[in-house]
């Protein structure tokens, strides 16, 4: 611990009183990621009944790798008529071969489907950091390995649904549109699909324009793994196609991730309807860092609450509310943290933020790092190389905030920290809960009862305590207020899917 | 010869705060017999009634909401209480709107049995729809159901004391607070039934009740940013339905329908009831020395 001390002894950059250097001492080696092996064909068309078919106007547009600006390939454009047939197609299974398979069948294909993903992970996380911008070490460690579990998990509940649902006979509700976002988009494909199939219903989904490519690949898989036609139909396309979805009038159920004003135009659109819904919407997470924390344990866990998937995290913790006592040391702390993290290219091992989604995010995010300064608050970005192409964001901080600061109230869904300050307790909790959001929150101290205590005071559908982001299928997610409607994940998440 | 005795008749106020105001419009309309006579002059509450009683709600939110699980159960279970203990007065209340006698007696009784039910939920509810999830990381985690908030609700219109009974008990039964309209036809039983909370240890703001026109206020309880759920149990007229639905989504507001015809059948109680106004909260802490 002494060694800075001694000249002779080499810097030793784990030391916890010493800003972290990695830097000078070590330099990183490229760790591409082999991708070849991953193949991704010129276009995709739609997967609709079993089949890949062309889209009914024959238009498709491009997908680009964010990291680059290099375009990967071509979607189909699913227009109404394309929508239709798929809704048709998914009606017919749900009323045909996929309600006379037992329960026990009907599982078995799904388990059929998360082997099949352990099987093919490296190439999906290849592809998933290729068309997302995320870094290879996440879409490798955390997002595959979950949409197998997740897989794996509502798996087993196909035949045991009664015993999630005391004194009810579930009954599945019929044909799901199911729209999901650009952050995760194989795991959100995974929260959508698993439940609705253990339910015994069938699914018309729809991947993000920016990010479908590991939805067709699934396509594939579905295909191999044979799935009756039908059961799952996959139409990409923009906000049009999942427009046409929402208001297809033969779809019992639509789930949705995205953002809050998305969500409250669907929940908009059905008025009206007894189209049952779930709504994963957005979030501004708050973490509460008392003085009896453990403080680099809590430094760590807000750099995965902010920095994981550059900040593309409807739970993700952007907003820091440190115990004045210790909010000059936790910030530098912080400040030290950063500039160790590495930005770039997603499929490089060592690279701990990769690339913006898209350009439009990239602008986004750029928007609200100027309004941040305008309102007065100060900027602080780590030095770090970013490469010249593509869509890069510097980590950043922001510190001298108030509660009302655009920044602090709004989701900015990039790589963006806020820091304030509380005394007690008390103004921690009203802080937290000062926004119209409600998805996920957290907590650092050492004291047990404080951690139930500010944990209940705190209105969100998820309490992290001691760490931050996890995530598991076996643990239901979603928000309390503005943050959604109905949970996905563990036993709760099948209630998305059945009957009142 | 003795003068005949001239009875004092009651005046029926709405029910905020633990008070008995009139509303603040000065409105009122006609509650009428099963003949056509004059029962009562009910209030018609406006939207700052509405909103009133939103804003005393929230504040009786946090301390109902922190109640054990064991003084809600007794709470109820109080309620039901007094209501046995005032069976003449709803008798009176019920018969000249068109209650038999054994039906109002079944009604009544039927009342004070689900106020039972919903009180031994209140415990219960929690140990069989929250759990332990068991995760694969090293951490323990676990979901519990805490309450929505404020839910704003109707009242069901045909079945004035029963149908009351029975929305509100689930609603409260799990924590949260709420702003009720009474059925339009027939406001008074829901007056007096106020009575009888604000004789059983109910905080006031817990349970607010109001009287007057759905058709006037189904557009503010639906879009009132601070109310988390909306809920009802009668077919509305389907540009009612829309417009509640519509509004809801100004603040992702949980909108429940419960289509209930017979408030005595066995599907109208369930445990569902009350999860139907709950929010799953999942809490990780990792596991370690």
């Amino acid at each position: 611990m002494s060694n800075t001390e001694t000249k002779d002894v080499p810097y030793k950059p784990t030391s916890p009183n010493s800003k972290l250097d990695f830097a000078s001492v070590w330099e990183y080696a490229p760790a591409p990621q082999d991708s070849d092996f991953a193949e991704v064909k010129e276009k995709y068309d739609l997967f609709i009944d079993g089949k890949f078919v062309k889209p009914s106007k024959g238009r498709y547009f491009k997908s680009t790798n964010p990291a680059n600006e290099e375009v990967i390939t071509e979607f189909a454009e699913a227009t109404q008529k394309d929508v239709d047939k798929a809704v048709k197609a998914a009606r017919k299974a749900f009323e045909g071969e996929w309600s006379r398979i037992s329960a026990k069948e009907r599982g078995k294909y799904i388990y059929r489907i998360a082997r099949m993903i352990q099987e093919r992970a490296r190439e999906f996380a290849i592809l998933e950091s290729m068309d997302g911008g995320k870094p290879i070490r996440e879409s490798r460690d955390v997002d595959i390995p979950l949409v197998a579990a997740y897989f794996f998990y509502y798996a087993g509940w196909a035949d045991k649904l009664e015993y999630a649902f005391p004194g009810k006979q579930p009954e599945p509700l019929g044909v799901c549109g199911q729209i999901i976002p650009w952050n995760f988009p194989l795991l959100m494909l995974a929260w959508k699909i698993a439940p609705a199939l253990a339910t015994g219903n069938t699914v018309v989904l729809k991947p993000a324009e920016t990010t479908s490519l590991t939805a067709l690949k699934f396509a594939e898989l579905v295909k191999d793994c044979g799935l009756p036609d039908g059961v799952v139909n996959i139409v990409t396309g923009a906000g049009q196609t999942g427009a046409e979805i929402v208001n297809h009038k033969d779809v019992d159920k639509i789930a949705f991730t995205g953002s809050t004003k998305v969500g409250k135009l669907i929940q908009s659109s059905l008025a009206g309807t007894d189209k049952k819904y779930t709504l994963e919407l957005g979030g501004k997470g708050a973490m509460l860092i008392f003085e009896d924390a453990p403080i680099d344990q809590a430094v760590e866990g807000i750099i995965n609450a902010i920095y994981f998937n550059q900040g593309h995290v409807c739970c993700a913790g952007s907003r820091l509310l440190v115990q004045e006592g210790i909010a000059d040391k936790v910030i530098q702390k912080l400040k030290d943290r950063l500039a160790t993290l590495i930005v770039g290219d997603p499929l490089d091992k060592n690279t701990d933020v990769g690339a913006i989604n898209s350009k439009e995010q990239f602008e986004t995010v750029n928007k609200y790092l100027e309004l941040g300064v305008e309102e007065g608050a100060d900027i602080y970005q780590c030095d770090c190389k970013v490469p010249d192409n593509g869509y890069f964001i510097r980590p950043t901080l922001f510190t001298n905030v108030s509660q009302s600061n655009r920044i602090v109230q709004e989701e900015i869904f990039g790589p963006v920290l806020t820091v304030q300050t509380f005394r007690t307790a008390e103004e921690g909790i009203e802080k937290t809960n000062n926004t119209p959001y409600g998805l996920a929150n957290g907590v650092w101290t050492d004291k047990g009862s404080k951690i139930f205590k500010v944990g209940s005071k705190m209105r969100s559908g998820v309490i992290w305590a001691n760490t931050y982001n996890k995530f598991d299928p076996t643990s239901p997610f979603g928000g309390y207020k503005e943050s959604g409607v109905g949970r996905e994940g563990g036993m709760h998440g099948l209630a998305a899917y059945i009957k009142n | 010869m003795a003068e005949e005795r001239i009875d004092v008749k009651k005046t029926y106020k709405m029910y905020i705060g633990g008070n008995f105001p009139r509303s603040e419009s000065g409105r009122t309309y006609k509650a009428l017999d099963s003949d056509g006579n004059l029962l009562a002059n009910a209030c018609q509450g406006s939207r700052k009634d509405f909103r009133d009683a939103v804003k005393i709600a929230r504040g009786a939110f946090n301390g109902w909401s922190s109640r054990s699980a064991y003084n809600r159960g007794q709470i109820l279970y109080r309620i039901a209480e007094m209501l046995e203990d005032r069976r003449d007065q709803f008798m009176r209340e019920l018969g000249p709107i068109g209650f038999k006698t054994a039906e109002a007696e079944a009604d009544i009784n039927a009342s004070i049995d689900r106020l039972i039910y919903y009180a031994g939920w209140t415990d219960k509810y929690q140990q069989v729809f929250g759990s332990v999830n068991p995760v694969a990381s090293s951490h323990f985690n676990f979901s519990m159901l805490e309450p929505t908030g404020v839910v704003a609700a109707f009242a069901p219109e045909k079945s004035p004391l029963l149908g009351l009974v029975s929305i509100i008990s689930p609603i409260i039964a799990g924590g949260n607070t709420c702003v009720v309209l009474a059925s339009e036809e027939f406001p008074l039983p829901a007056i007096s039934f106020a009575e009888v909370l604000n004789a059983s240890d109910v905080p006031g703001g817990v349970v607010n009740i109001l009287t007057g026109s759905r058709e006037e206020l189904s557009e503010h309880f639906s879009s009132h940013m601070d109310v988390n759920a909306m809920c009802y149990t009668d077919e509305l007229p389907s540009d009612m339905k829309k417009l509640i639905d519509e509004n809801a989504s100004l603040n992702v507001k949980r909108v429940v329908k419960r289509m209930i015809k017979d408030w005595y059948h066995e599907d109208s109680q369930s445990p569902y009831f009350v999860t139907d106004f709950q929010e799953v909260k999942t809490t990780w802490h990792p596991v370690g020395f």
